[in-house]
C-alpha cells in the first residue's frame, strides 16, 4: 500500500493503547471461557453499528504490522462492506498487507460466512455479530439471559427447536443455529448459514466474535467442541441449495442464487469468491 | 529513579506483538511461545512477565505482586497501574515467589466469570513435550508441558480451580522470555 494512501495522525490499527488493552483483557478471559459473553468498552468507530464495527475492534487489537488480513462479506472478498474495511486497515495500519486469498490470511474478518477452504492452525476468525444473545429471541431481558447462561438453562432454546420441528417437521433456521461450545454454553454462531456450523467444531484456527452495538465478545478456542443444538432423533442438517455452481461446477459449496433476467431466470454461484475463482483458474490451467 | 529501567522499546507495536504471544499461548495450552521483543525489567522480574505486565495492565486493573520495590516503581511507571496489597482484591497477580493459593484469588462469578483473576507466574522453565498431561479447550488430543520451578500443590490446586468452571483463576506461566499459559477450562494430570 502507498504511504500517500495511509492516515495520518492516528494511533496504529486506529484505537488507543488504552482501549486495545481492554479489549485485548477481555479476549483472553473469553478464550479462557468459551463460548461465554464477555461485555467490553465498544467505542464509536468511523462506520456506523451494523456494518462490523465489533468485528473491526477485534481485529484492531489484534493485528500486527506481520499480519495479512482478509475481509469477507456474505463470502465475498469484493463486496463494499468487505471492501471499505480492507481498506480501513491498510490506511490505518502501516505495514500491514491485505489479500482476498483464504490460504495466505492470518487473520480473516468475515461477515456471515467461514471459508470454503479449511482453516488452518495460526489462522485468526474475526466474526461480525450483530446479536450475541442467542436467546434474545426467547428472552429479551439481559438480566435474565446472564441468569440463564449462569445455570446452562438451555430449555427455552430446546423448546422453539422442538416447536418448529412439532410445525413444520424440521428445525426452522437456516442461518444463525445455536451452537454448545464446550459442552457448556449456548452461542451464536453469528448469523452464517447452518451450512458452516460444522466447520467451527474442532476448528484448527482461533475464532473470535465482536458484537459492536451489543457490546460484548466471546471466543472460540481453537480444538473446541463446537455441537449444533438438536435432538437424537432430529439430528442437525446443514442447509444447502440443491444447485451446482454455474461459475465452477462445485457441488459441495454454499451458493447464492443469483437471478439472471426479469423473466425467471436463475443461477447459482459459489458464494466464496475467492474459492470459486481459485477452481475456475484451476480448471483454465 | 534514577536507575528506573525503560519499557517497551516501542510500546504500541511491542504491546501488541507480546498480546499475541500470550493470546497465543491461551488458545493453545500449554505450547511455549517466545516473545519477539521484551522489556528488560528490574529484577528479579524476568523479560515476559515485564512484557505480560505492561501488554495488558493499566489504571483500570488492580495489581499485586510480590516482586520488591524496584519492580513496583518499574511496574508503577510504566503501566500507571493501582497496587494493591491484598491478592484477593487484584485483577492481576504476579507472582515472583511463592504465589498465593489459587482459591484466594477472586475466581469471579457464575454470571460473570471474566470478573476473575489472571495470575503471572514465574517459574524457572517452561519445556514442550514432556511432563504435564494437558487437555481441554485449545488442544487437539494432548499437550505436555515440563514447569521447572512449579510451585508444590500446584497440579491439585489447579483440579480445585478448574472444578468451579466457568468460575476460575487463568494463569499465565512466564520463565525468561518464553510465555505459557492455563485456562481455567484445562485439566492437568502429572505425566
Amino acid at each position: 500500500m502507498s504511504a500517500a494512501m495511509q492516515a495520518e495522525g492516528y494511533n496504529f490499527a486506529y484505537l488507543d493503547e488504552g482501549t486495545k488493552r481492554m479489549i485485548r483483557r477481555a479476549l483472553l478471559k473469553a478464550v479462557a471461557v468459551p463460548g461465554c459473553q464477555i461485555p467490553f468498552g465498544s467505542r464509536e468507530m468511523p462506520l456506523p453499528y451494523g456494518w462490523g464495527t465489533g468485528g473491526i475492534q477485534v481485529t484492531a487489537s489484534v493485528v500486527g504490522p506481520d499480519d495479512v488480513l482478509k475481509v469477507i462479506d456474505q463470502g465475498a472478498d469484493d463486496t463494499t462492506n468487505a471492501v471499505s474495511i480492507r481498506r480501513f486497515f491498510a490506511r490505518v495500519a502501516p505495514g500491514l498487507r491485505t489479500t482476498e486469498r483464504t490460504a495466505e490470511a492470518s487473520i480473516i474478518q468475515t461477515r456471515h460466512r467461514i471459508p470454503e477452504l479449511p482453516l488452518r492452525e495460526g489462522q485468526v476468525m474475526v466474526y461480525q455479530v450483530p446479536q450475541p444473545e442467542p436467546l434474545f429471541r426467547l428472552e429479551p431481558r439481559r438480566a435474565e439471559t446472564r441468569r440463564l447462561h449462569a445455570l446452562a438453562d438451555y430449555g427455552l432454546m430446546q423448546v422453539k427447536l422442538y416447536e418448529d420441528i412439532a410445525r413444520h417437521g424440521r428445525v426452522g433456521s437456516s442461518y444463525d443455529h445455536p451452537v454448545m461450545v464446550g459442552g457448556r454454553y449456548l452461542m451464536s454462531p453469528s448469523p452464517i448459514p447452518s451450512f458452516d456450523n460444522p466447520k467451527m467444531h474442532m476448528s484448527p484456527a482461533l475464532q473470535l466474535f465482536g458484537a459492536g452495538r451489543e457490546r460484548r465478545l466471546y471466543a472460540v478456542p481453537p480444538y473446541t467442541d463446537v455441537r449444533s443444538l438438536d435432538f437424537e432423533d432430529h439430528p442437525f442438517v446443514p442447509l444447502r441449495a440443491n444447485g451446482t455452481c454455474a461459475l465452477c461446477g462445485a457441488r459441495d459449496t454454499y451458493l447464492d442464487e443469483m437471478v439472471t433476467d426479469d423473466r425467471g431466470g436463475r443461477l447459482f454461484v459459489c458464494s466464496d469468491t475467492d474459492y470459486c475463482g481459485t477452481r475456475q483458474a484451476e480448471a483454465v490451467a | 529513579m534514577s536507575g528506573l529501567l525503560p519499557g517497551f522499546a516501542d510500546p504500541v507495536l511491542d504491546a501488541q506483538s507480546a498480546f499475541r504471544a500470550v493470546l497465543e499461548a491461551m488458545s493453545r495450552p500449554g505450547r511455549v511461545q517466545r516473545l519477539q521483543r521484551p522489556p528488560s525489567p528490574p529484577a528479579p522480574l524476568c523479560p515476559a512477565a515485564g512484557a505480560v505486565l505492561l501488554a495488558l495492565v493499566d489504571a483500570g486493573t488492580p495489581l499485586f505482586l510480590d516482586a520488591g520495590a524496584d519492580a513496583l516503581e518499574w511496574v508503577r511507571f510504566h503501566a500507571g497501574c493501582p497496587v494493591v496489597g491484598d491478592a484477593a482484591e487484584a485483577d492481576f497477580v504476579l507472582a515472583a515467589g511463592v504465589p498465593p493459593r489459587l482459591a484466594a484469588l477472586r475466581a469471579g462469578t457464575d454470571e460473570d466469570p471474566q470478573a476473575s483473576a489472571t495470575l503471572i507466574l514465574q517459574v524457572e522453565a517452561l519445556e514442550e513435550g514432556a511432563g504435564w498431561r494437558l487437555t481441554g479447550p485449545g488442544i487437539e488430543h494432548e499437550h505436555r508441558l515440563r514447569v521447572v520451578g512449579a510451585p508444590e500443590g500446584f497440579v491439585a490446586e489447579w483440579a480445585a480451580n478448574a472444578a468451579r468452571f466457568p468460575r476460575g483463576v487463568d494463569v499465565i506461566l512466564c520463565a525468561g522470555d518464553a510465555v505459557a499459559a492455563l485456562p481455567r477450562s484445562i485439566t492437568i494430570r502429572e505425566g
